[in-house]
């Protein structure tokens, strides 16, 4: 930049600055992909949030003499299941707990994981050293295995699956934060920040937070896709939910004795994981892109 | 390079310890006493004293961890309490089976990984390119024990040409008779690998095009074919350790395609043990396999030092 | 303009502002299962002092510890040994740590990495003082007042992010930052080094005009031998992290003793094509500071060594009456070295 340059700069027209998150909003925004993605989201989230006043069949109300019908009965647009239920209503209500557990699990590791990578990345030494390690214990399971070993232990049930599926998902969430808050630490501001007297909490909350929950967050968003098909999963063993309550994962379970007399009720379950799944991970990779500023 | 294999080893010790805390530890979590598992409802006082002393249960945790921890280190995981034969023959032998699921679903994903992941990145930015980047995504997006259910409708039920459970009569032969049973459910296992390995070798044949030696190369009048030789060289050492440690996933993932397809390894070993609150056989199942992640992990680590001479001096 | 207070003077003009004795950093780097751990001497046993009032300048090539100096007296790192005096003041014992901190203040070579991206300039400007209890409107404008003394038009530049400026004006926003606290003393790492020879320039002014305003003393800290010879009153060289020469500017550019200052100021292009010096040019990287030469740290790379120089720690000795000095056996009298002046004569 010249002299000139600098002269013009100085001259140029009141300025009103945009917020990163801002940007990175709009650059979303114009993404299709992304924005396909987030209404099927913001669809299937609404639907199970207002399931209640959609008029639907009561999902618990079986009979025996409509059991399995084809997708496009009328009355019954997806089908029933092995009970005659009406399987759109199902589907609708057992997106409440499929959801809960599919995401529940990785809000809760966000936060523990980011405040324990974060004390990690910044205090460093021996306080590192512990968090890290033990840590690392935990990423020497594979992390299917992990949560089906402490479900399992725990027995079925809603809250078990939150909990294991946290306890999977917190090392992996802080290993992220640990490395991306040592990367910012170094950076000359947060010096700059100490120079100027601020202690470490203040200093964490004003410049580091801002700097590191943007790639964190990322990193999870993209995590919820495998916490859905891994909660989805533990039910599916018989370790979520117990039936008659519907869940995704333990109707495609017990909906496989039907792959016989009608496959296409049968999968039906298995596209809404699906569908939630691939979402999220095309949202992610948007939002990664969309964040990446310098392009 | 002795010397890294050798700081590599004496760092997994307290890996290995640690991992056999926590599955020790995991039992003791439990809710209610570990006994409950092992006695009859109706079982006199002194019987579950006998029970707690036989087991070890009455000494203090520490103690009871190191010996266990001996004894599983010779080999000794204990007595299933469903079969009543010891648990290391029955994890053994599932971790056979499992291994050749796995295995083969490692080789399908890897392969097809490869290839996808070349194509998408030597095509950049062209519908080539969003096509298998397309399947890359949808692989690690798919719940996998549902694409096994689909596979089962379509090739099982409706064309009638491969079986949908089990693993053949008697024990594992690699014939005909037993392959078949195997292609469904390595077929299923593979996605998730081979999205991961696509996404792998997509990003490393796009960078490694972008360097300068590769314009050098260009310049210098290469083909086209002989430059992508190049890539593929270069690209391949990192795709083998990501498939290591897919393997790894894999083999401790494998429980839900196992229990799809009735596959006797240890995810229907650990499916059982856990309905059954066959407490031994479950911590047994679950050590095995963590140690063999753990042994992956290090195998994969030291041939990659061996390949790329970098890795060892950061 | 609301805002703090500078400290107040406590020892008169007299009073060095900052005195720093046997300052020493030794990083360990390496060891492990089978390594023994390594010493990194990045600053070995560094003394001087600056006076209220004064520019005082640090060259020497890059890994010669002045950085690592600069964050040592800003107390961003701990040391192994040394006092630093802030106006005769020991941190910890007459003076607490955010004091000293309102008192120093410093401004880093890389503009951009030493603002927070997610800030906007004038919260950067602002985090300081309001650190310091100063309520969020009047930090606010003291924010814009100071962009005003920097040169940059509040309305203009105050609500953009560090990545919507130039090079040139993050480094007037990070100077208008360090002046935020109402510091007695700046230190400069190397803080102009990273711009264009003619923002340079513009900055170099605006350094000097501000210090005559706020009444500032600067550490000026670079390896450009001509922008510290323009800046500053008195001059330190340093090499391998420790001091091999010091005085007032003129005299040590004027007529260098050690014989690495004299390397340094031969390797500088000249203006007078006559005035070249017949100093062979230094030749070759510094050594490794993981393993310093013994004796003088020079003597690998010096044209006049002697087997003393590998053997003996060349004292700071002075050469002149006027706080000139120079480690180095040549200008120790009697110290073994055959140019050495002979013992018992006047310095």
């Amino acid at each position: 930049m010249t002299a000139v340059g600098d002269a013009a700069l100085q001259a140029a027209p009141v300025h009103k600055a945009r917020g990163y998150w801002t940007t990175v909003v709009r650059r979303l925004a114009r993404d299709p992909v992304s924005m396909v993605c987030a209404a099927i989201l913001l669809l299937i989230l609404l639907a199970t949030l207002f399931a209640p006043y959609l008029h639907l069949a009561d999902p618990y109300q079986g009979s025996m003499i409509r059991r399995l019908r084809p997708i496009g009965t009328p009355g019954y647009p997806l089908g029933t299941d092995e009970l005659g239920r009406d399987m759109l209503s199902r589907l609708i209500y057992g997106g409440r707990l499929s959801l809960l557990i599919g995401i529940l699990p990785v809000i809760l590791a966000f936060g523990i994981g980011t405040t324990l990578g974060l004390v990690a990345g910044y205090v460093g030494g021996k306080v590192n050293t512990a968090i890290m390690r033990t840590v690392d214990v935990f990423y020497a399971f594979p992390s299917v295995l992990l949560a089906i070993a402490i479900s399992g232990v725990l027995g079925a049930g809603v809250v078990n699956s939150i909990v294991s599926l946290t306890v999977v998902f917190v090392p992996q969430i802080t290993r992220v934060a640990e490395s991306v808050t040592t990367g910012v630490r170094n950076l000359d501001f947060v010096d700059a920040a100490r120079a100027s007297g601020a202690g470490p909490i203040t200093i964490m909350r004003v410049h580091m937070l801002g700097n590191v929950l943007g790639p964190i967050f990322v990193y999870a968003t993209g995590l919820i896709s495998v916490s859905m098909i891994l909660a989805s999963g533990l039910s599916f063993l018989g370790l979520g939910t117990k039936p008659p309550e519907p869940e995704w994962g333990l109707m495609l379970n017990t909906l496989r004795t039907a792959i016989y007399l009608n496959p296409g009720v049968a999968a039906l379950p298995g596209v809404m994981i699906f569908a939630v799944s691939i979402c999220f991970n095309m949202l992610s990779d948007g939002l990664r892109s969309a964040m990446d500023i310098r392009n | 390079m002795l010397v890294y294999i050798a700081r590599r080893i004496i760092y997994v010790i307290p890996i290995v310890i640690s991992v056999a805390l926590v599955c020790f530890l995991l039992v003791h979590i439990t809710p209610g006493d570990p006994l409950v598992a092992v006695l009859p409802p109706d079982a006199s006082q002194e019987l579950a004293a006998q029970m707690r002393a036989a087991y070890g249960f009455d000494r203090p945790l520490p103690v009871q961890f190191g010996l266990w921890f001996w004894k599983a280190l010779h080999g000794d995981l204990g007595t299933s309490i469903a079969s009543g034969r010891p648990v290391f023959t029955e994890v053994m032998r599932a971790v056979n089976n499992t291994f050749i699921l796995a295995c083969t679903a490692s080789v399908i994903g890897f392969v097809f990984g490869v290839f996808f992941g070349l194509v998408a990145g030597y095509f950049r930015n062209t519908w080539i390119d969003k096509l298998a980047t397309g399947i890359a995504v949808t692989g690690v997006s798919v719940p996998h024990y549902w694409l096994g259910m689909v596979l089962v409708i379509i090739f099982s039920v409706t064309l009638n040409w491969l079986p949908a459970v089990g693993a053949g009569p008697g024990g594992w032969a690699w014939d005909w008779e037993h392959i078949r049973f195997l292609i469904l459910p390595a077929v299923t296992m593979s996605v998730i690998p081979m999205g991961i390995v696509t996404r792998t070798v997509r990003a490393l044949t796009g960078d490694i095009l972008s360097q300068d030696f590769v314009e050098a190369l260009r310049s210098k009048g290469l083909r086209e074919r002989q430059v992508f030789r190049h890539v593929v060289k270069n690209a391949t050492p990192t795709a083998i350790a990501v498939m290591g440690l897919q393997l790894g996933y894999l083999l401790g993932g494998s429980i839900l395609i196992e229990t799809v397809f009735s596959w006797p390894g240890t995810g229907f070993l650990l499916n059982s043990a856990i309905f059954q609150r066959d407490l031994p056989l479950l911590q047994g199942t679950i050590l095995v396999l963590a140690l063999f992640f753990v042994f992956l992990n290090l195998v994969v680590d030291v041939a990659q030092a061996a390949i790329d001479p970098r890795i060892k001096r950061s | 303009m609301t805002g703090l207070d500078p400290l107040a003077d406590v020892g008169g003009g007299a009073q060095p502002l900052l005195d720093v004795k046997g300052l020493t950093k030794h990083f360990p780097i390496g060891g492990g299962l089978f390594a023994a751990r390594k010493l990194v001497r990045a600053v070995d046993d560094v003394s001087f002092a600056v006076g209220k009032g004064e520019t005082v300048g640090i060259v020497g090539e890059s890994g010669c510890g002045k950085s690592t100096t600069a964050r040592l007296l800003m107390h961003l790192m701990p040391r192994n040994a040394g006092d630093i005096l802030f106006d005769g003041q020991l941190v910890g014992a007459d003076f607490s740590l955010r004091e000293l901190r309102r008192g120093m203040q410093m401004v880093f070579q890389d503009s951009y990495a030493s603002l927070n991206p997610r800030l906007t300039i004038e919260d950067s400007i602002a985090f300081g003082p309001k650190v310091h209890g100063v309520a969020d409107a009047d930090a606010r404008g003291l924010a814009r007042d100071l962009l005003t003394k920097v040169g940059l038009r509040p309305e203009v530049f105050a609500n953009r992010y560090p990545h919507e400026v130039s090079g040139g004006q993050r480094q007037r926003v990070n100077i208008a930052r360090a002046l935020a606290l109402k510091p007695r003393l700046v230190i400069l790492d190397e803080a102009v080094s990273a711009l264009d020879k003619s923002v340079e320039a513009q900055v170099l002014n605006l350094l000097t005009d501000l210090k005559r305003e706020f009444g500032l003393t600067y550490l000026f800290i670079s390896h450009d031998l001509n922008v510290v010879r323009y800046i500053s009153d008195r001059v330190l060289v340093m090499y391998l992290g420790q001091v091999v020469e010091l005085g007032p500017v003129d005299a040590v550019y004027d007529g260098p003793v050690h014989p690495y200052t004299r390397a340094l100021l031969a390797a500088m292009p000249a203006m007078d094509p006559d005035a070249r010096t017949q100093v062979p040019p230094i030749s070759g990287d510094p050594p490794n500071p993981i393993d310093p030469p013994s004796g003088c740290r020079f003597h690998t790379r010096c044209p006049f060594v002697e087997e003393i120089c590998a053997k003996t720690v060349p004292p700071l000795a002075p050469v002149d009456a006027h706080g000139h000095g120079a480690a180095c056996l040549m200008a120790v009298p009697g110290s073994g070295h055959s140019r050495a002046p002979a013992a018992g004569a006047a310095a």
